[in-house]
C-alpha cells in the first residue's frame, strides 16, 4: 500500500514509518484488547498511515464512529478515543462515559488527541465531570502526512480561516514542528525562501526552535537543497479558478464515485454482468495506480486522447495472443495476463470517469463559467457588474458559485469599486439571506472581497511580468505550467519557477505589490555534510503552502519536475489540499447550515 | 461528519458556563498542586540525567486544569489493581515521540533553575509548548505578565495563548486587560475567540450571529430587533434593519396565509398548497411567494408585490425575473404579457425588458409556456441569428421561416422545408412563399 511513497525523489515512507512506529507505541500503553472510538474526520489521515492489519496485530479488535449515546458492546479491555481537540466531540464523549458508568463495565477509557492535546477540551471534561474516568491522555503529532510520492499533508483543514480570519496561528507552529521533524529525518534544510506574513513567522519559528536545540543535530546529509515557504494570500486567484482534472473528482479526497450505471457499462464485457452493482463504485486514486499516475496531471482537454491511446496500446497487448506460437510465448503472454487485466479495468474505470467528466466541461453552463473567469483573468471588464454572474443569482445558483466568481472578480481588479461591491453584496443577501452576511464579512476580512482602496490596479503588472496568462496553451502537450487552467499560470507556481530560475531578484518590484515579506535565511550544516553536487543532478525544493494548496498547483509543480532541463524536482507540502469549493466552504459561517 | 450542531446550540443557549474561573478550589487542592509539581520537577531532573533521550514529559501539570487531570490520574490508577499504569506513584504521559526529536537540549543549569520555579516568559513558554512543568503564578506585576503574553503570541501557539490568557483574566481586571489587549491585535483576537468560545461577551456580528440558534420566530425578530441599535457600520446596520423588517412581515403574512388556507377561502391556496411556511426565507423567495399567492393587491398591503419591492429596494431586474417566474409557473400568460408592455404617450405599446429577451425565453420555456406564447418574445429578440437558433431550439416554426422570408433567404427555406413534416401547415405555409415569390 504504501510502495508509491518510496519512488520519488524523496523517500517519503521513512516518514510514514516513524509515524507508525509512534501509533504502536501508543497501542502498547494500553495494555491488553482494544475498542477504538474514531473522529470520523481522523479516519483518513490515519489511514494514510496505517491499515486495520497494523491495529489488530496491537489488539484493536473493534472500531466504531464517535457518536452520541451508548457505546456499543465490545467485550474489551480498554475504549480508546481518537479525536481531534474539539470542544463539541467533548461532549459527545463525555456522553458515551456517562452511559458507560451506568452499566458498572469494567472498560478503561483513554484519549488520544490529533495532532494535539488542547486545555479547553481537557477544562469540558473535567466541566462534565467525566474526566476522572480517563486513565491516560495523550496526543499523537501527526503534523504532516505522506500523501503521495511527493507529497505532504497536515490534513488541517481550518488552517487558512485559522491564520487569516482568526488569527490563531495555531497552525503554524505546528508547521514549523512538522518541518522540524522532516529536518529531523531528511537533514537540515540548508536554504529557505518564503513570502508572506505566515511564512516569515514559519521560519523565525523554525529558526529559533534550531537554536533551541542546537547541538543534538542530526548527522544526515541534506536530501532538501532549499525550501520555499509561501502564504495562500499572496496568491488568492489560483484556488478560485476552474481546477482541471483532479480537482473536479477529488471533492472527497483520493475517493471517486463511480454511480452504478457508468460501472455497469463496463461489466458487459467482462464476465456476462448478472448482479449489477448499486452502489456507487468507489475508487482509491494515488500513484499506485499506473494509469492514475500518467492522466491525473493532464488537463481536462487532454485526458481524452491519453486515454484513448492506452486503450490501443492495451488492446494490442492482448491482440498478441494471435501471434504467439511457441510455448515460450505462450507461457510468455499467459504470464503477462494478470498485468494486462488489471490495466483494462483500471484504463475502463477512467475511461467511466472521463465520461462524468466529460459531461460536466462539455456543458454549457460550464463553459460559460469558464469563460466569464477567464475573461477575470486576462482583465476584460473587471470593474462593471458582470452580467454572468448576475444572471447565476437570479437563477438561484449555489451560492459558493457566486462567491468565487464575485471573489474572483474582486482579486483580478485588486477590489471592486466600492458602489459596485454594494450591488453585489445586495444581490447576495436578498437571494440567498440576510444572514450571509457573516460570510461577506468573512471574505471581505481575508481579503478576498474588498473594496477598492486605491485607484491603482496593480493585477495587470502582475499578470504580464509573471506572465499568468498565456494565449496558445497546450493542453495535450503542455509545455508552460498554464495548461492547468487552460491558460492561466498560477501565480504562486511562477514564483516557484522564477526563484529556482533566474531567482526573486528579477520581480523585486512584483513581489513588492503581492501581500507580506519576502525573504531568504540560510541554515548553516555541520561540517561535512555539505553535498556535492554531481553535474546535472537536480536539485531538490520543498514547496511549503501555508493555508492549502490545489490540485492544479501540485500538476504544474509536478510538471515543472519532470521538465528535461528544469533542473529542480519539487516536494510539495501544504496544511491542506483544497479546491475552491472546499476553500470558500471553509470561510463561511456554517457551511453545514446551507444544506437544509 | 460528526457535528453536535443541536446539542452545542442548546448548550450555548442553556447553560450559563463557568468556565475557566478556578476561584473554586479550595487551599487543601492549591496546596496539593504545589507539593505535587515540587516532586515532580524533581522527578524529571532525575530521569533526565539518567536517560537523555527519552524525557518523561507532564503535560499542563504546573497548571491548576493540568494538575486536576494529574491527580485524577493518581486516583484512577490507585483504584485499579495494579500492573497497567507504568507508574503507579507519579502518573505521567509519555508524549516524546519516537521520532528523533531533539529533547536533550536542555541544560541542567535551566533545569536546576527550574526547581526554584524562576523560569523567565520564554522558558516559560516554551515549557508550555512542550508539555513540562511551568507556573504562572510567579508573573505578579503587570509588566511581568505582559511580558508572557508578548512572549506567548510570538510562540504562535494558540493554546499556549489561550492559557496565559486565562491566567491574565483570573488576575487582572478587565480595565487592565483590555487596555493591554488593545494594543496586542493576535492576543484580543485570541480572546475574542475564547470568549466566544465561552459565550461570556458578543461581538456586534458574533451578538447578530446568534439569532441562528433561536428556532422560535417572534423571539428570533424581538432578537433581530434588539441587534438594531448595536453600532453596526451603515452597511450592515442596513442589512440588519432588512432582515428585521423582513421577519417582522413573513409572521404577519404566515399568519394571516395560514389562516386563509386553512379557512378555504381563496382558490389559489385551495389551487396551490403551500409547500412550505415562507418564515426566514430569503427575500427573493418571499417576492416569489408573493406575487404567486398575492399578485394584484394594492401596495397598501404588506404582502404586496410592490409593497415588497419598495420596502426592500429590489432591483428592476430582479424584480422582473422572480414575478416572471411565478406568474410563469402559474400559466397566468396575461401577466406576463403585462409585465413588459409599455405604453407611449400616443397610447402605442411596446414590449420592453431590462433583460434581453433571449433570457426571456429562456424562463418562459423552463415553465413549458406554450408556442404561440414562446414565439412572441422569440420574435422579440434583437440578434437575428440569436434568434434564429433560439426558435429552431423551441420549435417556434413560424419564427424560423417568417425570418428567412424577410431576409428573402430561399435557400435556407428550402433546407428548412426539408426539417418539417409533409404536408403540415408550416409545409404549406413555406411552399405557399417559395412559390410566390419571385426567383
Amino acid at each position: 500500500m504504501s510502495a508509491h511513497l518510496s519512488y520519488g525523489r524523496v523517500n517519503l515512507n521513512i516518514l510514514r514509518e516513524a509515524a507508525r512506529k509512534e501509533l504502536r507505541e501508543f497501542l502498547d500503553k494500553c495494555g491488553g484488547s482494544k475498542a477504538i472510538v474514531w473522529d470520523e474526520y481522523l479516519t483518513g489521515p490515519f489511514g494514510l498511515i496505517a491499515q486495520y492489519s497494523l491495529l489488530k496485530e496491537h489488539e484493536v479488535e473493534k472500531m466504531f464512529t464517535l457518536k452520541g449515546g451508548r457505546l456499543p458492546a465490545a467485550d474489551v479491555k480498554n475504549i480508546i478515543f481518537f479525536v481531534r481537540p474539539r470542544l463539541e466531540l467533548m461532549d459527545i464523549i463525555a456522553e458515551n462515559v456517562i452511559s458507560e458508568d451506568k452499566m458498572h463495565s469494567p472498560r478503561d477509557f483513554h484519549m488520544l488527541f490529533v495532532p494535539r492535546r488542547s486545555m479547553l477540551c481537557e477544562q469540558r471534561l473535567k466541566e462534565q465531570g467525566v474526566l476522572g474516568s480517563f486513565i491516560n491522555i495523550d496526543e499523537y503529532i501527526l503534523d504532516l502526512i505522506p500523501y503521495d510520492g511527493d507529497l505532504l499533508s497536515m490534513e488541517s483543514e481550518g488552517a487558512f480561516r485559522e491564520c487569516y480570519l482568526e488569527s490563531d496561528q495555531t497552525s503554524l507552529y505546528h508547521t514549523a514542528k512538522g518541518l522540524m521533524t522532516l529536518q529531523a529525518l531528511y537533514g537540515t534544510i540548508p536554504q529557505i525562501f518564503g513570502k508572506g506574513e505566515c511564512a516569515r513567522h514559519v521560519a523565525n519559528m523554525m529558526l529559533r526552535m534550531k537554536r533551541e536545540f542546537a547541538g543534538s543535530q542530526t548527522q544526515i546529509l541534506p536530501v532538501f537543497d532549499s525550501l520555499l515557504l509561501l502564504d495562500r494570500n499572496v496568491d488568492l486567484l489560483t484556488p478560485l479558478a476552474t481546477q482541471h482534472l483532479e480537482g473536479f473528482l477529488s471533492i472527497f479526497i483520493r475517493y471517486v464515485k463511480l454511480p452504478p450505471e457508468k460501472f455497469s457499462a463496463q461489466k458487459k464485457q467482462g464476465e456476462a454482468g448478472k448482479d449489477l452493482p448499486t452502489e456507487p463504485k468507489k475508487m482509491q486514486l494515488n500513484s499506485a495506480e499506473e494509469l492514475y499516475a500518467e492522466i491525473r496531471d493532464k488537463n481536462f482537454n487532454g485526458v481524452g486522447a491519453a486515454l484513448s491511446k492506452k486503450a490501443k496500446i492495451i488492446s494490442a497487448a492482448f491482440e498478441e495472443r494471435h501471434s504467439a506460437k511457441t510455448v515460450g510465448e505462450i507461457k510468455q503472454f499467459v504470464s503477462q495476463l494478470p498485468h494486462m487485466q488489471a490495466a483494462r479495468s483500471s484504463l475502463a474505470n477512467h475511461t467511466s470517469i472521463a465520461e462524468l467528466i466529460k459531461d460536466i466541461t462539455t456543458s454549457e453552463a460550464f463553459f460559460d463559467n469558464l469563460t466569464v473567469e477567464q475573461e477575470f483573468m486576462t482583465g476584460v471588464d473587471t470593474d462593471k457588474v458582470n452580467t454572468y454572474i448576475e444572471d447565476c443569482i437570479a437563477q438561484k445558483d449555489p451560492l459558493i458559485k457566486i462567491l468565487r466568481l464575485v471573489c474572483m472578480q474582486s482579486v483580478c481588479n485588486n477590489g471592486l469599486k466600492q458602489k459596485l461591491l454594494d450591488y453585489y453584496k445586495r444581490e447576495i443577501l436578498q437571494t440567498y439571506g440576510y444572514e450571509h452576511m457573516l460570510t461577506l464579512n468573512n471574505l471581505e476580512k481575508t481579503g478576498l472581497l474588498k473594496p477598492q482602496t486605491s485607484t491603482r490596479n496593480n493585477y495587470p503588472t502582475i499578470r504580464k511580468t509573471l506572465k499568468l496568462w498565456m494565449e496558445d496553451a497546450n493542453e495535450q502537450n503542455p509545455n508552460d505550467i498554464s495548461y492547468v487552467y487552460s491558460g492561466y499560470a498560477p501565480l504562486s507556481i511562477r514564483l516557484t519557477q522564477v526563484l529556482a530560475r533566474p531567482g526573486w531578484r528579477s520581480i523585486e518590484e512584483v513581489l513588492k505589490m503581492l501581500p507580506g515579506p519576502h525573504f531568504e535565511e540560510r541554515q548553516q550544516l555541520p561540517a561535512g555534510l555539505h553535498k556535492k553536487r554531481q553535474q546535472g543532478e537536480n536539485r531538490t525544493t520543498l514547496v511549503f503552502f501555508l493555508g492549502g494548496v490545489t490540485y492544479a498547483e501540485i500538476a504544474a509543480l509536478r510538471f515543472l519536475s519532470q521538465m528535461e532541463d528544469g533542473g529542480t524536482e519539487y516536494i510539495i507540502a501544504t496544511t491542506k489540499l483544497i479546491n475552491g469549493t472546499s476553500w470558500i466552504k471553509s470561510l463561511m459561517d456554517r457551511p453545514e447550515a446551507q444544506a437544509s | 461528519m460528526i457535528r453536535g450542531k443541536p446539542d452545542e446550540d442548546e448548550y450555548w443557549n442553556s447553560s450559563k458556563f463557568k468556565a475557566f474561573t478556578f476561584d473554586d478550589e479550595d487551599d487543601d487542592f492549591t496546596r496539593l498542586k504545589e507539593s505535587k509539581r515540587a516532586v515532580n520537577s524533581i522527578r524529571s531532573l532525575v530521569e533526565e540525567e539518567d536517560e537523555e533521550d527519552d524525557v518523561e514529559k507532564v503535560s499542563w501539570s504546573g497548571e491548576p486544569v493540568g494538575s486536576i487531570s494529574w491527580s485524577v490520574k493518581e486516583t484512577a490508577s490507585s483504584i485499579r489493581s495494579t500492573g497497567e499504569v507504568r507508574d503507579q506513584s507519579f502518573p505521567k504521559i509519555n508524549t516524546a515521540p519516537s521520532l528523533p526529536k531533539n529533547s536533550s537540549g536542555y541544560s541542567l543549569s535551566s533545569l536546576f533553575k527550574g526547581t526554584t520555579h524562576d523560569w523567565t516568559p520564554e522558558e516559560t513558554v516554551k515549557r508550555m509548548q512542550q508539555g513540562k512543568v511551568y507556573s504562572l503564578e510567579k508573573f505578579r506585576s503587570l509588566q511581568d505578565k505582559l511580558l508572557l503574553l508578548d512572549e506567548a503570541v510570538n510562540a504562535h501557539d494558540g493554546n499556549v495563548i489561550t492559557a496565559v490568557l486565562i491566567y491574565l483574566k483570573k488576575s487582572l481586571s478587565k480595565e487592565n486587560l483590555f487596555r493591554e489587549l488593545i494594543t496586542r491585535e493576535i492576543a484580543l483576537r485570541h480572546y475574542i475567540h475564547f470568549l466566544k468560545e465561552i459565550e461570556e461577551q458578543k461581538l456586534l456580528l458574533m451578538q447578530y450571529r446568534d439569532h441562528l440558534n433561536i428556532r422560535d420566530e417572534n423571539k428570533r425578530r424581538d432578537f433581530l430587533k434588539s441587534c438594531l441599535s448595536l453600532p453596526f457600520s451603515p452597511d450592515d446596520a442596513t442589512h440588519v434593519q432588512d432582515h428585521y423588517t423582513l421577519l417582522e412581515r413573513q409572521i404577519i403574512i404566515e399568519a394571516n396565509d395560514k389562516q386563509v388556507e386553512s379557512s378555504g377561502q381563496a382558490d389559489i391556496f385551495k389551487k396551490y398548497p403551500r409547500k412550505a411556511s415562507i418564515l426566514n426565507m430569503p427575500i427573493i423567495t418571499t417576492l416569489y411567494y408573493s406575487c404567486f399567492y398575492h399578485y394584484g393587491e394594492s401596495d397598501g398591503t404588506y404582502s404586496s408585490p410592490a409593497n415588497i419591492r419598495k420596502t426592500f429596494r429590489i432591483s428592476d431586474k430582479q424584480f422582473l425575473l422572480t414575478c416572471l417566474g411565478a406568474r410563469a409557473k402559474l400559466k397566468a400568460w396575461f401577466d406576463v404579457d403585462a409585465l413588459f408592455t409599455t405604453k407611449n404617450w400616443l397610447g402605442y405599446t411596446k414590449k420592453r425588458s431590462p433583460i434581453g429577451f433571449h433570457r426571456i425565453v429562456d424562463i418562459l420555456q423552463k415553465n413549458n409556456a406554450p408556442v404561440q406564447v414562446l414565439q412572441e418574445y422569440v420574435n422579440l429578440v434583437e440578434d437575428a441569428e440569436q434568434k434564429i437558433s433560439l426558435a429552431q431550439k423551441y420549435k417556434c416554426h413560424d419564427v424560423i421561416i417568417n425570418t428567412y422570408r424577410d431576409l428573402k433567404d430561399r435557400q435556407q427555406l428550402i433546407v428548412y422545408r426539408g426539417k418539417v413534416e409533409r404536408g403540415s401547415s408550416e409545409y404549406r405555409k413555406i411552399e405557399e412563399i417559395l412559390s410566390n415569390s419571385v426567383r
